[in-house]
């Protein structure tokens, strides 16, 4: 089996009297994809906030490759080699889609190959006729594929997608989902999704989440089928 | 940023050598060179304003440490080539320890703020109080509010009795203007001011991207500083006395009024609103009609509801508009379009 990349043994988040976490113990191996799910307000987005260090865990730790990384700053655990695209967009408006990935390629390469990363990226993502242009002005879809790219073009080995399909046409969802396969070639990826066609289409294992708490980990046809998880998630969805 | 370093360059001297050219046919050196001066003051917080987001509010702290250090180096020294550096290095330094401590201490923009002008104010009370003989450093006496006179004045590197004054003094002022400016252009065109401006525009997807966001606002600060410390040197040699309202709370606005008139976000906006500024109150400092701070709020407030990004920027769009090419933008209009088309059915 490959090593594990990430665990978090009974990690807790709390808010005053919110408990948006709430003793997760979570493991992800290399070059896994993963779907975690659960209704809103269950703690997914906190759960990633506590893994990339946006938030620090009230208790609990976190473990990537084997480092214990619980205290550490944004930028230190994204120099390990993690992305997140967060759920609400975390981009630079003003500057252009060029520049917006050249500035994650330039972290972990020198300016020349930077350049060339950032190029291939571009291309990858079908980008190429928007490279120059401002991302304030472009569509909801091509931002969240422009996120997608400055993620991606760091080489990360673990990357988290919180709803990155959400608001997005089927055409740009399909696209979507080629990135993410293509990424998972070298990354292991937890995808936060709403969307059940979805998540049928693209993963195997589903971890659910339901008042911060891990409710069931299992293979998707089993998870749908869990009358419970129908309970918290899916009967209310219908 | 368009264009390239080498083309910032022949654009600098060139502009450089026209104005040093025309300007003194309309206005007299001694004036200009105050303006210049200035101008490099309001350089200095349009870099960290307009390009890292650092909002100051005590960047005249910085213009007055490095005037207040020239002063004393000079009188201890005499030759004026240490203390000049030394005006550069100590506010450097200075800001270096601050801002660590500021965004280190993961401190607010507005704490920021608040933070920067309570050491304006320190700097200002502290100074302000140092009229006793106790107060000396070196040969230097502080003189509290009386300020220091009296100090070497800039000389010809090496030859401390050669001076350079009057016009010869402008031209070094504009010359160093030219540099400081030409330094700031290859710093924003560098992997450090790009990010920088990343920082700007969204400091937390910069630091999920790995950068370390105190550690860049701590050099980008300290460089604002250096800048404002070189500006209070020439102030210095300019004014020959050194006194406590170069440190004012009054002094730390009107640079953050250049900025926003000038046009935050660019390198010549903010040397346009400070010298523009500057000789505006000038010229009303000669008639005794109409208050001078009265006008100068009044032209804040105007720029803020009818020109809020400021002169440079207004023109620059202005340009665009009239002459520019078919901007890029206008492609992605289209296609949200098209998009929007797709979605509505
Ligand atoms: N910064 C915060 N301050 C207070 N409460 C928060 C904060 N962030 C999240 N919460 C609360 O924690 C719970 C989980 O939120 P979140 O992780 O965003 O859920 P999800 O992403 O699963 O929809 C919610 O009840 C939310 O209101
Ligand atoms: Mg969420």
């Amino acid at each position: 089996m490959a090593e594990v990349v990430l665990e978090t043994h009974g990690l807790t988040m709390r808010f005053g009297g919110v408990v948006a976490s709430n003793n997760v113990d979570f493991k992800l191996r290399a070059r896994e994809l993963r779907c975690l799910i659960g209704p809103n307000g269950a703690g997914k987005s906190t759960f990633f906030k506590c893994v990339t260090g946006l938030q620090t865990p009230t208790e609990g730790e976190v473990i990537m490759r084997g480092v214990e990384t619980t205290h550490w700053m944004p930028h230190q655990i994204a120099s390990l080699g993690v992305g997140i695209k967060t759920q609400t967009p975390n981009v630079m408006d003003s500057l252009s889609v060029f520049e917006n990935i050249w500035l994650a390629a330039r972290r972990f390469h020198a300016p020349r190959n930077a350049n060339r990363k950032t190029q291939e990226i571009i291309e990858r993502l079908a980008l190429g006729s928007i490279a120059r242009a401002d991302l304030g002005q472009l569509a909801h879809g091509e931002r969240q594929r422009v996120e997608l790219g400055l993620v991606a073009v760091g080489d990360p080995w673990l990357v988290l997608l919180d709803e990155p399909a959400a608001g997005m046409s089927a055409e740009d969802v399909e696209r979507m989902t080629e990135i993410i396969h293509e990424l998972n070639k070298t990354a292991a990826i937890i995808i936060v999704e709403h969307d059940m066609q979805f998540i049928r289409s693209i993963a195997e294992m589903v971890t659910v989440f339901h008042q911060g708490k891990v409710l069931m980990e299992d293979h998707v046809d089993r998870v749908m089928s869990d009358p419970t998880v129908r309970n918290v998630y899916l009967g209310k969805k219908a | 940023m368009p264009g390239s370093l080498s083309k910032d360059a022949i654009t600098i001297i060139l502009v450089t050598a026209i104005l040093t050219w025309v300007m003194p046919l309309i206005i007299s050196t001694y004036t200009l060179t105050v303006l210049i001066v200035y101008g490099m003051l309001g350089l200095s917080l349009g870099l960290i304003w307009g390009f890292g987001g650092i909002l100051c509010f005590g960047q005249a702290a910085f213009f007055g440490l490095g005037a207040y250090t020239y002063a004393i180096a000079a009188i201890n020294i005499g030759e004026s080539t240490v203390p000049m550096i030394l005006a550069v290095l100590v506010p450097a330094v200075f800001a270096a320890l601050l801002g660590a401590m500021m965004f280190y201490g993961r401190l607010t923009d507005v704490y920021l703020g608040v933070i920067t002008l309570v050491v304006t104010l320190i700097l200002f009370k502290f100074i302000n109080s140092t009229a006793g003989p106790q107060y000396v450093i070196g040969d230097a006496r502080l003189g509290g509010f009386n300020g220091i006179p009296g100090f070497q004045t800039l000389n010809i590197p090496g030859r401390p009795d050669d001076y350079i004054w009057g016009d010869s003094y402008f031209y070094v002022c504009a010359i160093l203007l030219a540099l400081v400016f030409f330094l700031v252009s290859a710093l924003l065109r560098s992997s450090f001011g790009r990010v920088a401006v990343g920082i700007r525009e969204n400091e937390t997807r910069i630091s999920l991207m790995g950068y370390d966001v105190r550690a860049r606002k701590t050099v980008l600060f300290a460089a604002g500083a250096a800048i404002a410390g070189l500006a209070g040197a020439l102030f210095a040699n300019w004014s020959e006395i050194v006194t406590p309202s170069l440190f004012s709370l009054g002094q730390s606005a009107e640079i953050i009024i250049w900025c926003i008139v000038g046009g935050l976000g660019t390198r010549f906006g903010p040397v346009l609103g400070a010298a523009g500024l500057a000789y505006l109150k000038f010229l009303l400092g000669q008639q005794t009609m109409i208050d001078n701070t009265l006008i100068t709020g009044l032209i804040l407030v105007l720029f803020v509801l009818f020109l809020p990004r400021g002169i440079v920027p207004a023109l620059a769009s202005l340009w665009k508009v009239s002459f520019g090419r078919r901007p890029l933008g206008r492609i992605p209009q289209h296609r949200r379009m098209r998009n929007r088309e797709r979605i509505n059915g």
